[in-house]
């Protein structure tokens, strides 16, 4: 496989794992703004900030009009992590790896985005919003989908893994360092008991309102919800699950290819560091630097899987 | 213009089933049957089938996003299994005479000393390449693929347009409008025994394969290279690579290792032994060509002259389908087979020679004038569609530059009808079929690509200029 190729296939898969991020990011702050309209304008803020965008935002805009907002996470071309933007990144990421795709992938990436670029011609409506999220979600699920089930489980089928999984871990990472004070044990104390709809909106963004249920039922506490995103290891967002795909999709292509490759050792000495950790010793040291090393670990190992496989020159 | 040949209806030009020219009768059969409203219902589907495949191409000079539809008809153009015999005895002769042609003007240059071609036209000629003198291409073939451009004017009268010998586009359009028509009418396959076209990217890579360079060992590794994905022809580059299993490269991916053109795979440095390049000789190579290009690859035409890799098509092929040369082909036929052409040269006047110069000038409403070095109908006029304003300008384009220029007469080029909202309506039309030459075989496929004028009464088919495509089908013996 060319060394472009799999970048291709590594980038189109980050895409498309932003925009879904992106879609599911919006849909948790519009229902903020639904239910309360007080903290809207910060909890957009901070939307923004998670994104990444909040500088570009703040340069163009004045307020935090949910209009605004959404259609600057969703339509606004000139943001390059905006939705319709990064749909664009992975269907032109596409069309360079397209002889490295099923059809039924090619397609679907296509049919994404030109299902997309025509939802999104116009401003969204308050009203269509959902059904807009919705056909966002859909989409990817079609992508997904073909992807599951018509790849060969090769060295390609690894490097979209890849992708998948790195983007995947640095958006729950980026939710948990902007939200991190929310998450301390002091401010639990100052609050008394986590506010509600600020922990739902954490657990929406990822879509794991449920799943949280499931393993936690209704007792929401600081340390719960951070023990759930950082090391659940059912929990298909959380860091340590992500980790350790990511390990394995290292340790797929060093089988493949029959050579020791330094990400590989690198994916395993990031996951050995989660496995060891607990949450007690993690506030211990601080959530927020907790996080911000995670983030540095995760650059550098997309970094040095880059040079192994031959991205670029 | 009455004399006008319709395929379909012939020189009755419309009528009932029983007047339908005879390769059309089963497909007449059928239509007569079917309700238009399905058949329009199912021209919306391909429309759709080809946007979702993102068969698309991008028109030069437009935004980078703008990526188009070529229009798809559904009506398909209908070849005889006599008309094909016919014309692909022709298409081979003259890809023959074009491939000696070329060793010839790369190495002795018998035709020339015969005199059956002037010095001048290949000594002058931008497309006629140094460098390629004295250099033997692996297995003898220059032109690994052909494109040439028939049009037809009456029921045995085809005509040879243009020869495409440096990288002809538009088969994947073939093998596409194909499977569309397969998706969209099964039945009319398993009522009417047309012959398939699906063979064509195996015989490519077959072809291809047995072109390889001397330094190959085991199996050949075959490659695509592309300009990348603003070319205008993407779709296709990454469609024949895709197909034939190979991988599409571009400049970036390349470099010389050990003596070999290798490309960057995510093991290492893996040796091309054949470049199917979708790239032109000027962009192929910055150290030996264009410096400023950051298309080709540095160095490739030493390896490629060191018999490191072959190069399809061979550069310096374009002198072979350079418009001024064209008006030699039947010479160039007679020398290197000693045969009579058997398919016709459009009469051109070369406007490099004073006397044709005058008549083009004095006649020119009635002409077709083209660019020598132009493709793709840019550059070009027709007289009998150009207001006088532009006949103007044009007349002092030639007087300025009369090498630089062609002319044919405007020909009452056949029509086909396409289906329109108010039912069948004649188009004109042209025919390229694809032609794959190796040192054992050539390999044509049967029928080619049918560009259709959408605008009535337009004799302008080149996608470019809002041309569209047909199925050609040739019927079975």
């Amino acid at each position: 496989m060319l060394g472009k190729t799999a970048g291709g296939l590594f980038w189109m898969s980050r895409y498309l794992e932003r925009s879904e991020n992106g879609a599911r990011l919006v849909e948790a702050g519009f229902r903020i703004a639904l239910t309360r309209s007080d903290t809207a304008s910060a909890e957009w803020q901070s939307i923004l900030a998670t994104s990444g965008a909040l500088a570009d935002y703040d340069a163009r805009h004045g307020d935090y009009d949910s209009d605004q907002v959404i259609d600057f996470l969703l339509r606004d071309a000139s943001n390059p992590a905006s939705v319709i933007s990064t749909v664009k990144a992975a269907r032109d990421n596409a069309r360079l790896v397209r002889t490295a795709l099923t059809r039924e992938v090619w397609e679907a990436t296509n049919e994404a985005w030109i299902t997309l670029q025509a939802l999104l011609a116009r401003p969204v409506k308050e009203q269509d919003l959902p059904d807009v999220l919705h056909t966002i979600r859909q989409q990817k699920a079609l992508v997904r989908g073909a992807m599951a089930g018509t790849m060969l489980r090769n060295d390609g089928f690894n490097f979209a893994r890849l992708g998948t999984f790195l983007e995947r871990a640095d958006n729950t990472a980026r939710i948990l360092d902007v939200k991190y004070f929310l998450l301390l044990p002091s401010f639990a104390q100052v609050g008394s008991s986590l506010d509600h709809v600020q922990w739902e909106t954490i657990l929406r963004s990822v879509s794991a309102l449920r799943a949280y249920r499931w393993l936690n039922g209704t007792d929401v506490s600081p340390a719960n919800v951070a023990e759930f995103l950082l090391l659940q290891p059912q929990m298909p967002r959380s860091l340590a699950f992500c980790s350790h795909k990511i390990m394995d999709n290292l340790g797929y292509l060093e089988q493949d290819y029959g050579a020791e490759s330094p990400s590989c050792r690198m994916a395993k000495a990031h996951y050995q560091k989660l496995k060891d950790s607990n949450i007690e010793s993690i506030f211990e040291r601080g959530l927020h630097q907790f996080v911000q090393d995670f983030l540095a670990d995760s650059h550098a190992l997309a970094v040095q899987i880059e040079r192994d496989y031959r991205f670029q020159e | 213009m009455s004399d006008i040949f319709d395929e379909m209806w012939g020189d009755a030009g419309a009528g009932g089933l029983a007047n339908m020219r005879s390769p059309y009768q089963d497909y007449g059969h059928w239509f007569d049957r079917e309700d238009p409203k399905r058949i329009h219902r199912k021209a919306g589907q391909a429309e759709a089938f080809f946007r979702k495949t993102g068969i698309t191409f991008n028109v030069y000079g437009t935004e980078e996003a703008d990526e188009r539809l070529i229009p798809f008809d559904v009506v398909p153009r209908i070849l005889s299994a006599r008309e094909w015999r016919r014309l692909s005895r022709g298409i081979e002769q003259r890809v023959r005479a074009l491939n000696a042609f070329l060793h010839d003007i790369y190495h002795r240059q018998e035709i020339l000393r015969a005199g059956r071609i002037p010095v001048e036209l290949i000594a002058h000629n931008d497309a006629f390449l140094p460098q390629m003198v004295g250099v033997e291409p692996p297995g003898g073939i220059y032109t690994h693929i052909v494109g040439t451009d028939i049009v037809r004017t009456g029921q045995d009268e085809f005509f040879v347009l243009e020869d495409n010998a440096r990288t002809p586009s538009g088969v994947s359009y073939m093998l596409e409008n194909r499977e569309t028509m397969l998706q969209m009418f099964p039945e009319l396959f398993s009522r009417i025994p047309v012959r398939p076209v699906s063979t064509y990217p195996a015989n490519l890579h077959r072809s291809l394969s047995a072109c390889a360079p001397p330094a190959c060992d085991g199996k050949p590794v075959v490659a695509v290279l592309t300009p990348g994905i603003h070319n205008s022809a993407y779709f296709e580059h990454s469609f024949l690579a895709d197909q034939m299993g190979s991988e599409l490269v571009e400049g970036h991916d390349l470099r010389v290792v050990d003596g070999r053109i290798a490309m960057r795979t995510t093991r290492g440095y893996t040796a091309i032994d054949v470049l199917y390049r979708r790239v032109d000789d000027d962009y192929l190579d910055p150290l030996n060509f264009k410096p400023e290009s950051l298309l080709g690859a540095p160095g490739i035409f030493d390896v490629y002259r060191a018999g490191g890799i072959t190069i399809a098509n061979a550069p310096g092929t374009g002198i072979a389908d350079d418009k001024a040369l064209y008006s030699y082909m039947p010479d160039i036929i007679r020398f290197y087979t000693g045969e009579k052409p058997l398919l016709d040269n459009v009469p051109t006047w070369r406007c490099s020679e004073q006397d044709q110069l005058q008549y083009v000038l004095d006649n020119l409403a009635e002409l077709v004038v083209k660019e020598v070095h132009g493709s793709g109908g840019y550059g070009m006029l027709v007289g009998p569609a150009a207001s006088n304003k532009e006949l103007k300008a044009f007349r002092e384009k030639l007087q300025a530059r009369p090498g630089n220029y062609i002319a044919q007469p405007t020909l009452a080029l056949s029509t086909v009808p396409i289906f329109t909202r108010k039912g069948l309506s004649p188009r004109h039309v042209d025919l390229r079929p694809f032609v794959l030459m190796s040192p054992d075989r050539i390999d044509i496929t049967p029928g080619g690509l049918t560009r259709v004028a959408m605008t009535q009464g337009s004799l302008v088919v080149n996608s470019s200029q809002g041309g569209g495509t047909k199925d050609t089908w040739v019927l079975e013996e």
